[in-house]
C-alpha cells in the first residue's frame, strides 16, 4: 500500500509541471491585454502603460516570467491579483469553502439518491421501476444546467416563494465566518433563523449541481449491479438463504461499487473545479465564479494560480479514489 | 417418508425465441443418508432441476411440478421467507466454479459465519469456533489464519473446501454438489470427492452429486439417475447400472469410458443434445441412438418399470440387446 501511494505521488510531479505550463500559456495566449482592461474606458498613456508593464513584470521575456512564477510556487506564493491586489492564495481560500460546501451537499445528494435508484432499477430490470428511473435519469443527464436552474428559480423562488433566488444567506444576518462554511458558521453565530436561511439558500443550487452526477451515478450503479447480479457468488449468497436486501445491498453492491466510485470521483473533481454555471446563476461566491471573472479581466496571476490549485485538488481526489478501490476490493490492495 | 420427493418437475425458460423446456418431467427421490448421482451431458438439465429445487433460477424460469416436498414440507406452497429458512440450512449446494462462487470482497470467515448468523442462535464466539471446526473438518490447514483470508488468496481446491465448509455450516440434511470437481486439477478432484463421501458418511446427510463423469459415479455413489435433454431416461443402483444398462444412452455413455474401451478407438456418441429448435418428435435420443427405428422417431416412449431401470425407451436393453416392451406392447 505504501509503495503504491508513493508511486502515485511521483506521477503528480510531471502532471503538476504540465499544469503550470498550460495555465501559464493558456491565459497569455488569449487575446486581450490586462493593463488595457484595467485602465477601462478612459485608456492609458504609453508612459503609464510601460510603467505598469514594468511593475507587473510583463516587460521581461516569457521564460523569465515563467521561472519567477515557478519559483514563487515553491515558496508558497501564487502571485497577487492585479485587480484586488490581494495574494491569490488568500482569495482562493476565502472562496473555496463556498464551493466545497456546495459540492459536498451536491455529491451527497447524488450518492444518497443515485446509488439506491441504480440498485432498485437493476433489481427490477425491465420492469416499471427500471424504466421510470432510467428515463428520469436520462432526462436529468441531458438537461441543460442553466435552463434547469432557471426553471427551478421560476417555480420555487418567484412562483411559490419557497426558496431565495441567490446568495448564500439572507442579508438580515451578519456574523463572522471563521470556517467559511455557511451551515457551520450560521449555527455557531447563534442567531435565530440564520441556519434555516443558510439551508434554504443551499437547496436549489444543490439540486441543480447534483442533477447530472445523480443521473450518471444511477446509470452506472445500475449497469454495474446488473453485471454483478449474474456472478456466481451472488448465486452462492442466495443459496445460503439470505434475504434479497442483504444479497443486493451487501454481496452485490460492494462488488458493484468499483466503477461507481470512479464516476463519483470524477464528479467530485468537476464539482470542486467550480460549478461555473451554477455559481454564476445563483450568485454563489465560489471559485467557479471567481475564475470566470478573472478570465474576463485577464487577471493572469489569479487564473494561473487558481487553475493550479484546482488541478491539485482534482489530482488529490483521484488519488483518494484509487485508495478507496483497495479498501473496497481486497484484490486490488496488493497492487 | 423420503427426505426429498420431486414428481414430474418441469422448468421452462422464456427466451426471445419462445419457451425452452430445460427440464421435462423429472422425478427425484432422496432418502435420508442417500448418496445418489445425476448424470448427463451438458445441457441435459441436471443442474437446472436442482437449481429449481433451491429456488435459484432467474425469473425467466417457470417451474411446475406435481410434487415437490422436502422433509415433509411442500416447497411449492411455502412463502419465499419460509423457503429461505430451509435453503442454506437444511439444503445446501456447492457449485462448479469454486473460485468465482466466493465473494471476492469478503473474507472466507465472514462468508462461513454469515450462514451461522442467519440460521442459528450461536453467539459470536461460538460462530467463530464453529467456523474453525468446519475449516478443520474440510481439511484446510491453519484454519484460524485462513478465516481472515480473502478468496483470491486461496487455490481452487482450497476454495472448494471453503465452499463445502460454508455448505455444511448449519448441518444440512441434504447437500447438492453441482459438478464440484469439474474446474479443479485431476489430483485435487479425487481429494474433494473423497472429502465429500467421507463427510456424507460421518454426518449422515444425503448427497446428490451432479456430474457428467461416469468414472466418478462408479467409485462414489449408491444410486444413479441418468438425464438426457431434460428427461430422466434411467435410474438404477450403481452396480446394476454398470453391469446392465437398460437405456441405450446409458449404454453408450458407459461404452465411452476409456477404461471400458476394448478397441483402439474410443467409442463416441455421434451428434449433440437437441436444443430449442431441433427437438425430435418421438424419443429425444432417437437421432443419436444406434438401435432407433421408425417407431422411436415417431412415438414418445413410455417409462419402463423398476426392473428395467425406469428406462424411457421403446426397446430397453437387457445385456446389451434391445427387448420388445412386455408392459406396453
Amino acid at each position: 500500500m505504501f509503495s503504491f501511494l508513493l508511486r502515485r505521488l511521483l506521477t503528480f510531479v510531471p502532471t503538476f509541471f504540465g499544469v503550470t505550463i498550460v495555465a501559464f500559456a493558456f491565459i497569455r495566449l488569449l487575446p486581450g491585454d490586462p493593463i488595457l482592461l484595467l485602465a477601462g474606458e478612459r485608456g492609458v498613456s504609453p508612459e503609464r502603460y510601460n510603467e505598469l508593464a514594468a511593475q507587473f513584470g510583463f516587460d521581461r521575456p516569457m521564460w523569465v516570467q515563467y521561472f519567477e512564477y515557478i519559483g514563487g510556487i515553491f515558496q508558497g506564493d501564487l502571485g497577487t491579483s492585479f485587480v484586488t491586489k490581494k495574494p491569490v492564495l488568500d482569495e482562493f481560500f476565502a472562496l473555496f469553502p463556498a464551493t466545497l460546501e456546495l459540492a459536498i451537499c451536491a455529491i451527497t445528494l447524488a450518492v444518497v439518491l443515485g446509488i439506491p435508484a441504480g440498485v432498485i432499477a437493476a433489481v427490477n430490470r425491465g420492469k416499471f421501476f427500471d424504466q421510470a428511473l432510467m428515463s428520469t435519469a436520462l432526462v436529468g443527464y441531458s438537461m441543460p444546467i442553466f435552463w434547469w436552474a432557471l426553471l427551478l428559480i421560476i417555480v420555487f423562488s418567484s412562483g411559490l416563494g419557497w426558496t431565495p433566488v441567490s446568495g448564500r444567506i439572507s442579508l438580515l444576518y451578519f456574523f463572522d465566518t471563521p470556517t467559511g462554511f455557511m451551515l457551520i458558521d450560521s449555527l455557531m453565530s447563534g442567531q435565530k433563523g440564520a441556519f434555516v436561511s443558510a439551508i434554504s439558500h443551499l437547496i436549489l443550487p444543490t439540486i441543480v449541481l447534483a442533477t447530472i452526477p445523480l443521473a450518471i451515478i444511477a446509470r452506472q450503479t445500475r449497469s454495474a449491479m446488473l453485471e454483478v447480479l449474474g456472478e456466481d457468488y451472488v448465486r452462492t449468497a442466495r443459496a445460503k438463504g439470505l434475504a434479497p436486501l442483504v444479497i443486493n445491498g451487501v454481496h452485490a453492491l460492494r462488488n458493484a461499487m468499483i466503477p461507481v466510485i470512479t464516476v463519483i470521483g470524477l464528479s467530485v473533481g468537476t464539482l470542486l473545479a467550480g460549478a461555473i454555471l451554477t455559481e454564476t446563476i445563483f450568485s454563489w461566491p465560489g471559485i467557479g465564479k471567481w475564475m470566470v471573472d478573472s478570465i474576463f479581466r485577464r487577471d493572469y496571476q489569479v487564473v494561473q494560480g487558481g487553475l493550479l490549485m484546482i488541478a491539485t485538488i482534482v489530482m488529490v481526489v483521484n488519488l483518494t479514489v484509487d485508495v478507496l478501490y483497495g479498501l473496497i476490493n481486497p484484490k486490488i490492495r496488493k497492487g | 417418508m423420503s427426505l426429498l420427493e420431486i414428481r414430474n418437475l418441469s422448468v421452462e425458460f422464456a427466451t426471445a425465441s419462445g419457451a425452452f423446456r430445460a427440464v421435462d418431467g423429472v422425478d427425484v427421490t432422496v432418502d435420508q443418508g442417500d448418496l445418489m448421482a445425476i448424470v448427463g451431458e451438458s445441457g441435459s438439465g441436471k443442474s437446472v432441476s436442482m437449481l429449481a429445487l433451491m429456488g435459484l433460477l432467474p425469473w425467466t424460469a417457470t417451474i411446475t411440478a406435481d410434487v415437490m416436498t422436502f422433509d415433509g414440507r411442500n416447497l411449492q406452497k411455502i412463502s419465499p421467507r419460509a423457503r429461505r429458512q430451509i435453503v442454506g440450512r437444511d439444503i445446501s449446494m456447492i457449485f462448479q466454479e469454486p473460485m468465482s462462487s466466493l465473494n471476492p470482497c469478503f473474507t472466507v470467515g465472514f462468508q462461513i459465519k454469515e450462514s451461522l448468523r442467519l440460521h442459528t442462535d450461536l453467539t459470536r464466539r461460538q460462530r467463530h469456533d464453529r467456523a474453525v471446526e468446519l475449516m478443520t473438518l474440510v481439511g484446510i490447514p491453519a484454519p484460524e489464519k485462513r478465516l481472515s483470508a480473502f478468496p483470491h488468496q486461496l487455490s481452487g481446491g482450497m476454495s472448494q473446501r471453503a465452499m463445502i465448509a460454508m455448505a455444511l455450516a448449519c448441518r444440512p440434511k441434504l447437500l447438492i454438489a453441482d459438478e464440484p470437481t469439474t474446474a479443479l486439477d485431476v489430483t485435487i478432484q479425487a481429494q474433494i470427492l473423497e472429502l465429500l463421501i467421507e463427510l456424507q458418511e460421518t454426518t449422515g446427510m444425503a448427497l446428490i452429486l451432479i456430474t457428467h463423469d461416469m468414472g466418478v459415479v462408479a467409485e462414489t455413489v449408491q444410486r444413479v439417475s441418468v438425464q438426457y435433454a431434460g428427461q430422466r431416461v434411467e435410474e438404477q443402483p450403481v452396480t446394476d447400472l454398470f453391469e446392465n444398462p437398460h437405456h441405450p444412452y446409458t449404454a453408450a455413455l458407459l461404452a465411452a469410458l476409456p477404461e471400458r474401451a476394448t478397441e483402439r478407438h474410443l467409442p463416441t456418441i455421434p451428434g449433440v443434445v437437441p436444443g430449442q429448435f431441433d427437438r425430435p418428435q418421438g424419443c429425444l435420443f432417437s437421432p443419436r441412438c444406434r438401435f432407433a427405428d421408425a417407431r422411436c422417431r415417431a412415438e414418445v416412449p413410455v417409462r419402463a418399470n423398476a426392473g428395467m431401470g425406469f428406462a424411457l425407451c421403446h426397446y430397453p436393453l437387457d445385456k446389451g440387446v434391445p427387448q420388445p416392451r412386455k408392459d406396453t406392447a
